[in-house]
């Protein structure tokens, strides 16, 4: 354990982790939602190559707009988001209104600081060599637990099977040389998988195009080691605030508070065991 | 956080108002009943350990009876609300610091057989040397059992129970006390021991003291998380476990003989206590579910009470509010 294992920057994850020297470099995605067509691959791609079930009510219909998957879950490890919005647009005559639709493939962000993986009572979440988390389903006993602390609501219990499932970034595919199915399906290169690092620079290129080229309202989420869960594994390029894709404005491990927690817990055992002495002392 | 915040009520962007956050999955009666049994042996143990210092065998065969059986009761019900109960055991594979599952665990384990064996020799009247040092290991074991479910709730991303890890400890372990107090008073109202009765009258009076102050402060903390704890279904529940409570302290304090009273008293600080434990659970589902509880605890600019215009107008056109200093806690 370094100093920063809890909490901030913390350039080798997998080393942090226990894996010795030579382990992978740390993969990720970068998400560029501005290329995004919502053409939903990324979502049949990981359904078909993980075997993910249906979700139960698989054909109704939500109204929001093209997207009746609804959000990530134990069985939708991808989720594309479709935003509709109203706005005001420059045209030839003047100003017109005009619908501007927003569309994102949110994905697990496998956290630098992933609370999932720190609250897991058994060990069954861990992290890969690849520097993802992965649940293990032989070890997971299903006390979800991670599914109130990730802080994306990312990660879920399948009822019916009693255990936590979540994204592996192919693990599988990882460990064979291959992209993730989600990666290799994107016909826009909107989903890019590589080494964290090269992914990084790539999408610093990319939000600086965009500014230069009359698209302010471009920013990264997630890509930031600075930020509240030390940088994500999986972040992305976004056109607007994070909640209107139903991402958290600015996220942080929760584990980050978990000193401070313990010492209110201990003044208040403490208050507990004043609270007898007093009861008990006394005339008998 | 005195003055009001200039602006009137922001409206919260959101994604079709779904929530960002995952609802808990962890359930009614079963969390909160652990909860409740949990801190009442935790405390019922730290009972038996000071009876049986101040020399009052009785009461310390009963509170170590009960320690052992709620300590069991308790395990049994966390086991039930287990995606998979047959891997209870997968608890003891590893010991984890960063989680507080896996410390209450081993807190819990350890406290059972410290319990059991004290409660075994108190039933079989073997051993008794080896029963007083692991009843006496309870007051140390007792006091974590019941606080350490409130770092379990804390540490989530959950806002009601996240910024709340100030307050609630100390609502489960003034709960401990009422709850022991409660069966301290029922177990003494027919017994002719009268100082037995008088140290459980204010194990209640200062248990019911300590869980009404930490209720008001927890539903009163200046963050919008504060909310769902006194509205909606959380919000209900809590005002009964406080009116149960402070009804249930108000007659333990006036019960200086009447059985009836004690027994009244012993009634409204359980249902005061278990009342609380729903009502927790209910705001902390109720927070997770509405995202707007999600982005005022992250927006530095929010004041922790309500949004900006500009934050919530202005996202569309700049980029600067993605990345601002962290607001929680």
């Amino acid at each position: 354990m370094t100093s920063h294992s809890l909490y901030g920057p913390l350039a080798d994850v997998s080393g942090d982790a226990g894996y010795p020297e030579e382990h992978p470099a740390r993969v990720g995605f970068f998400t560029d939602t501005s290329v995004c067509i919502g053409c939903k691959a990324c979502e049949v791609a990981c359904k078909e190559w993980n075997g993910l079930p249906d979700t139960q009510d698989v054909l109704a219909l939500t109204g929001m707009s093209y997207d009746n998957t609804r959000e990530l879950g134990s069985n939708s490890w991808r989720h594309v988001a479709f935003v509709e919005q109203d706005v005001i647009r420059e045209i030839a005559d003047g100003d017109g209104s005009a619908t501007r639709w927003l569309m994102a493939s949110d994905v697990c962000k496998h956290c630098t600081h992933a609370a999932c993986l720190d609250v897991c009572p058994t060990g069954a979440l861990v992290r890969t060599e690849f520097g993802t988390v992965i649940v293990q389903p032989d070890v997971c006993n299903g006390c979800a637990y991670c599914v109130s602390a990730c802080p994306f609501g990312v990660i879920d219990r399948r009822e019916d099977d009693g255990r936590a499932w979540k994204c592996t970034m192919c693990y599988d595919r990882l460990a064979g040389g291959l992209e993730p199915a989600c990666a290799k399906a994107c016909p826009t290169d909107s989903i890019q998988f590589g080494p964290l690092d090269e992914l990084r620079d790539t999408a610093q290129a990319r939000v600086e195009h965009l500014h230069a080229t009359g698209h302010p309202e471009a920013r990264l989420y997630g890509e930031d080691p600075d930020d509240g869960i030390g940088g994500a594994g999986a972040f992305f390029l976004l056109l607007d605030a994070p909640e209107v894709y139903g991402l958290p404005p600015d996220p942080v491990v929760t584990t980050r508070d978990l000193p401070r927690m313990w010492r209110w817990a201990g003044v208040a055992a403490g208050v507990l065991a004043a609270g007898v002495a007093v009861a008990f002392t006394g005339r008998k | 956080m005195t003055e009001q915040p200039q602006v009137p009520p922001a409206e919260f962007q959101s994604y079709y108002g779904r929530p960002i956050l995952k609802v808990s999955r962890w359930q009614e009666p079963h969390l909160p009943l652990y909860l409740f049994l949990g801190e009442l042996s935790g405390a019922m143990a730290m009972v038996g350990a000071a009876a049986h210092a101040s020399g009052r065998a009785p009461l310390a065969r009963t509170a170590r009876l009960a320690a052992a059986a709620s300590a069991y009761a308790g395990s049994a019900v966390l086991a039930a609300e287990l995606g998979r109960p047959e891997r209870f055991l997968h608890m003891l594979r590893v010991a984890k610091p960063t989680s507080p599952m896996s410390v209450g665990t081993w807190i819990l384990t350890a406290h059972s057989g410290l319990a059991s064996a004290a409660a075994a020799s108190e039933v079989t009247g073997r051993l008794r040397w080896l029963g007083a040092v692991a009843g006496a290991a309870t007051a140390v074991t007792g006091p974590a059992v019941a606080a350490y479910p409130a770092v379990l709730l804390a540490n989530t991303a959950v806002p009601a129970w996240h910024e709340a890890y100030r307050e609630l400890p100390l609502l489960f372990v003034g709960g401990a006390m009422t709850a022991a107090g409660a069966a301290g008073l029922a177990a003494s109202a027919f017994s002719s021991d009268r100082a037995d009765f008088d140290a459980a009258r204010k194990l209640a009076v200062i248990g019911a003291a300590v869980e009404s102050v930490a209720g008001y402060s927890l539903e009163t903390r200046p963050q919008l998380s504060a909310e769902p704890y006194r509205t909606g279904s959380g919000g209900k529940t809590l005002t009964m476990a406080r009116y149960l409570t402070l009804s249930g302290g108000v007659v333990a304090l006036a019960a200086r003989r009447s059985r009836l009273a004690a027994l009244m008293s012993a009634a409204l600080l359980t249902g005061g206590g278990l009342a609380a434990k729903f009502g927790v659970l209910r705001a902390g589902k109720a927070s997770a579910a509405d995202p707007k509880y999600v982005v005022a605890s992250q927006r530095p600019d929010s004041n922790g009470a309500a949004m900006s215009q500009a934050a919530v107008n202005g996202a569309a056109g700049s980029a600067a509010a993605v990345h601002g200093a962290d607001a929680p806690t």
